[in-house]
């Protein structure tokens, strides 16, 4: 129980981060720590304590296995977790050569 | 059957191509991508026919039997978005080769696009619930670079925002996809229809719902989630705003969140209750904010907020009348919508400016381009014999008829609202005295010309279909949504079969 409220803690830190933060970098790095919060709980739901890993072999009985779906996902999720943090700093990039500035609320040509 | 797993691959495919041929030749970049664009939109039509017959059609990847592998399915609904969006794909591609020509690099807006295609045929056609996700993301990511293509601060500003709020919604899907993985233990659509009908539905699936409906709704811009909209479709390419607010939206949107809540989750009172809510509030406050933009792109993003409204007010009605309608609307709104962001697009094309208060007069230089934002403006204001007219009739007459007479009324009067500042476009566009800085515009070349007069041909015959040919096509995709046990039954007996 304690894995999970500290995953739940984490996910807060990152979304604190995005809502909070001016600097254009620390919203992405909270995009990526929002991000983990969630790999980790999806490998949280098909941990076993204890388990062993799920590789079937004829003499072993099956007995107490992670499940090895989520951490198939998460490995796609973390996939498109690096594409996203790839275009998110090329964009500030780009930002930072227009506008001079990482300050979010410096960056206002749109209205509204 | 294979030939579903064709509209991911091609444009794949295609994408790949461009990429590799499009910097040196320029000419087989464009052949490439206008081919894929056309043979996805005549493999759509093809599946229109298919579809009629089979009623559903599954594609098992690898062999495996559901709910161990991933599956395809196309349904109904399913065939009514994908035809939708591949009109739609192939008149935007189409126009793009001349309006992209100010642009350099184009064979990288070509790939892009082509990698939102597949993105959005994949989350149309997916059957599992973390592909649709992987799907979900490769349009998503695609949208981002697009938005600021153009790389001018405005784009880069809006896009960041996008990115932002975008990822964060996928974030809140994943999370809703991991609950009910962890408490269905299984990712297929079907499947978890059936295991949640078996089990008592806990606090735990509303719980998703939630989080589905942010993820989602934010995706589709439903107001409280909105901000994001204006800002990226208004300082994209033109184009580009054309492909986000004709289809983007629906296909992330509006066509997930029906599919997951009325054929996954299913839908109690409360749900609707709370869909038709926000739809409403979409439908007015996009129409308020939309009188008051000078902006002729920023105007019309408002406007897609406000139409989005009415389709998910119609799903939450949920009737079948009210779905049929609902439906109707979403075809009708990409087809309107995407032919007045190319509209926009030949104005900012010959003129460069966007600003409404500059204009005027403009129909004398650009006859084309001001006929068919006519037929546009008409349709998606609700003028009788377009199509817009009977879907939003329809949506009106739907309320009525179950009896929430004051929603109905607010969504006819939204509809006036809507007349109001399509009639403030025409009038600071395209009527009344020329504006003598643009004395010596021409009207757009003859390959952006066709597009246009295609997509309004679409808007003017909309209104006749509901004759024969198309009924059915809306009839069955409304069937789908209407009853919730149809396609999780289905889908199993598709698989046994």
């Amino acid at each position: 129980m304690s894995l999970y409220l500290l995953c739940i803690l984490l996910f807060c830190v990152g979304l604190y981060s995005i809502l909070r933060k001016r600097n254009i970098i620390k919203i992405i790095i909270g995009l990526g720590i929002i991000e983990y919060a969630v790999n980790l709980f999806f490998i949280l739901i098909g941990y076993r304590m204890h388990g062993r890993a799920p590789i079937f072999s004829g003499d072993q009985a099956v007995l107490n296995m992670v499940d090895p779906l989520p951490q198939a996902i998460v490995m796609t999720t973390i996939v498109i977790g690096l594409a996203i943090t790839t275009l998110a700093v090329s964009l500030a990039i780009r930002i930072y050569e227009k506008y001079g500035t990482f300050d979010i609320t410096k960056i206002r040509k749109l209205r509204g | 059957m294979s030939g579903l797993l064709n509209f991911i691959l091609i444009p794949l495919g295609a994408a790949f191509l461009v990429a590799l041929t499009g910097n040196r030749m320029k000419k087989a970049g464009n052949f490439i991508f206008i081919l894929a664009a056309f043979l996805l939109c005549a493999l759509s039509l093809y599946l229109v026919k298919s579809v009629g017959a089979q009623k559903i059609i599954l594609f098992k990847a690898g062999g495996w039997l559901p709910p161990l592998g991933i599956s395809m399915v196309a349904d109904g609904l399913a065939v009514l978005v994908l035809v939708t969006v591949n009109i739609v794909s192939l008149t935007v591609a189409f126009y793009s080769l001349r309006y992209m020509q100010r642009y350099t690099d184009v064979w990288k807006f070509q790939s892009l696009f082509l990698l939102m295609l597949a993105g959005m045929n994949g989350v149309i056609l997916s059957g599992d619930l973390f592909n649709m996700y992987v799907f979900l993301e490769v349009a998503s990511i695609s949208a981002y670079a697009l938005v600021a293509f153009g790389v001018e601060p405005e784009g880069l500003e809006a896009s960041f925002r996008y990115l932002v709020m975008g990822s964060l919604a996928s974030i809140f899907v994943l999370l809703g996809i991991a609950l009910l993985y962890g408490y269905c233990s299984t990712l297929n659509m079907a499947d978890i229809a059936l295991v949640l009908s078996s089990n008592p539905k806990g606090l735990l699936v509303g719980f998703v719902a939630v989080l589905f409906l942010a993820g989602l709704g934010l995706k589709a811009a439903i107001v409280p989630f909105h901000a994001w909209l204006p800002d990226a479709h208004s300082s994209a390419p033109s184009p580009v705003s054309a492909m986000l607010s004709g289809v983007l939206i629906k296909t992330l949107g509006i066509y997930t969140l029906a599919r997951i809540f009325f054929n996954v989750l299913g839908v109690s009172s409360k749900t609707l209750l709370v869909l038709m809510v926000l739809g409403i509030i979409s439908m007015a406050v996009g129409a308020i904010m939309a009188i008051s933009q000078s902006d002729i792109k920023r105007m019309f993003a408002y406007s897609s907020i406000s139409q989005i409204g009415y389709i998910v007010f119609a799903l939450g009605i949920g009737t079948p009348l009210a779905i049929f309608g609902g439906l109707f609307h979403l075809f009708n709104h990409a087809m309107f919508k995407s032919l007045l962001f190319l509209n926009a697009g030949s104005i900012e094309y010959s003129t460069g400016a966007r600003n409404l208060n500059k204009m005027g007069g403009l129909s004398r230089r650009l006859p084309v381009t001001g006929f068919t934002s006519l037929v546009g403006s008409m349709g998606i204001s609700g003028i009788p014999p377009l199509g817009g007219f009977w879907s939003k009739l329809i949506i009106i007459i739907a309320a009525a008829q179950a009896g929430y007479i004051g929603f109905a009324t607010i969504a006819a009067v939204v509809s006036i609202i809507t007349l109001a500042y399509y009639l403030k476009f025409q009038s600071f566009v395209f009527f009344g005295r020329l504006n003598k800085a643009w004395d010596g515009i021409k009207e757009v070349p003859l390959s952006m010309k066709l597009p246009m007069l295609f997509l309004a041909v679409i808007c003017v015959v909309s209104g006749i279909l509901l004759l024969p040919c198309f009924r059915p096509l809306l009839e069955s995709a409304g069937g789908v949504l209407v009853s919730t046990v149809q396609y999780k039954d289905a889908v199993i007996a598709a698989i046994k079969w």
